[in-house]
């Protein structure tokens, strides 16, 4: 799993263009969105797109998009219970 | 170059590269830059330099008006989406490339980072118009929609970048006429 973590943080950074982060910058429990890294609605649509390109997942609803983006762990959880590659 | 001194050398490996040493030159703090396509960049980077030259709390600030224009619209970042649309392999459309495919996004961008809620306006032009852009500053200030304009002339395509910019207020340094915004222009 901390592999996938590490991943996944590195995946954002280059995703999202956090140019000012490093992996080592983002804790694996810092919430995305708000008060973290401060994320905002198009982020989450590229997220979207990232799970569905990188991992298979196609997510179609908000509010569970809402749940599965609230930090690394909680994202990482998700992507190994679904993943479809 | 800025009022017609140099403000800076940059030597970068391309325009971007150059964007992003200006904006660690300003200590410019606004992590959302690293995210917007080159014309907002420019657009933001041309606002930067002008705007934070004058107060922020001051009225002339607060009521400062955007009109930018530029030849080639959004087209550079409409041919990035239409790309990724149009493959059939693994490319996938980017939401943060498609929300900047209308020019008006940059002006936008300034809007937000200055907390302006003035005027606006985004023109695209075959070629730059000073005659036009002079007329419809005018009119903003005399209909006191705004205390100052932000004019900028941001064109983005291929090997083309060019940005240009100057800020019209009551009390000028120089007149405002459509031959002066015109020699400036040929001469940046």
């Amino acid at each position: 799993m901390s592999s996938l973590q590490q991943e996944l943080k590195e995946s954002i950074i280059e995703a999202l263009n956090l140019e000012e982060f490093t992996a080592a910058d983002i804790d694996n429990d810092d919430a995305l969105f708000g008060d973290g890294l401060g994320l905002d609605s198009i982020d989450a649509l590229e997220l979207i797109v990232l799970l569905d390109k990188d991992y298979g997942i196609k997510l179609t609803d908000p509010e569970e998009s809402k749940a599965i983006f609230q930090s690394v762990n909680v994202l990482a959880a998700y992507i190994e219970a679904n993943r479809t590659k | 170059m800025r009022n017609g001194a140099l403000f800076a050398e940059i030597d970068a490996a391309n325009f971007e590269g150059f964007l992003k040493q200006l904006y660690v030159m300003l200590d410019c703090k606004y992590p959302k830059f690293f995210k917007m396509d080159t014309l907002s960049k420019l657009a933001f980077m041309g606002a930067e330099l002008l705007l934070s030259e004058i107060s922020e709390n001051s009225s002339e600030h607060k009521r400062t008006a955007l009109v930018f224009s530029n030849r080639s619209s959004s087209l550079e970042t409409d041919r990035k989406h239409q790309e990724a649309i149009s493959s059939h392999g693994e490319q996938y459309p980017s939401p943060a490339v498609f929300v900047y495919t209308l020019p008006n996004i940059g002006v936008g961008e300034v809007a937000i980072r200055h907390k302006l809620q003035t005027e606006n306006a985004f023109f695209v032009f075959e070629t730059f118009e000073p005659e036009f852009l002079q007329k419809y500053t005018v009119s903003l200030l005399n209909e006191n929609k705004c205390d100052q304009v932000l004019c900028g002339w941001v064109e983005v395509d291929g090997n083309e970048r060019h940005g240009f910019f100057y800020v019209v207020g009551r009390n000028g340094k120089w007149k405002h006429s459509a031959a002066t915004i015109k020699n400036f222009f040929e001469h940046d």
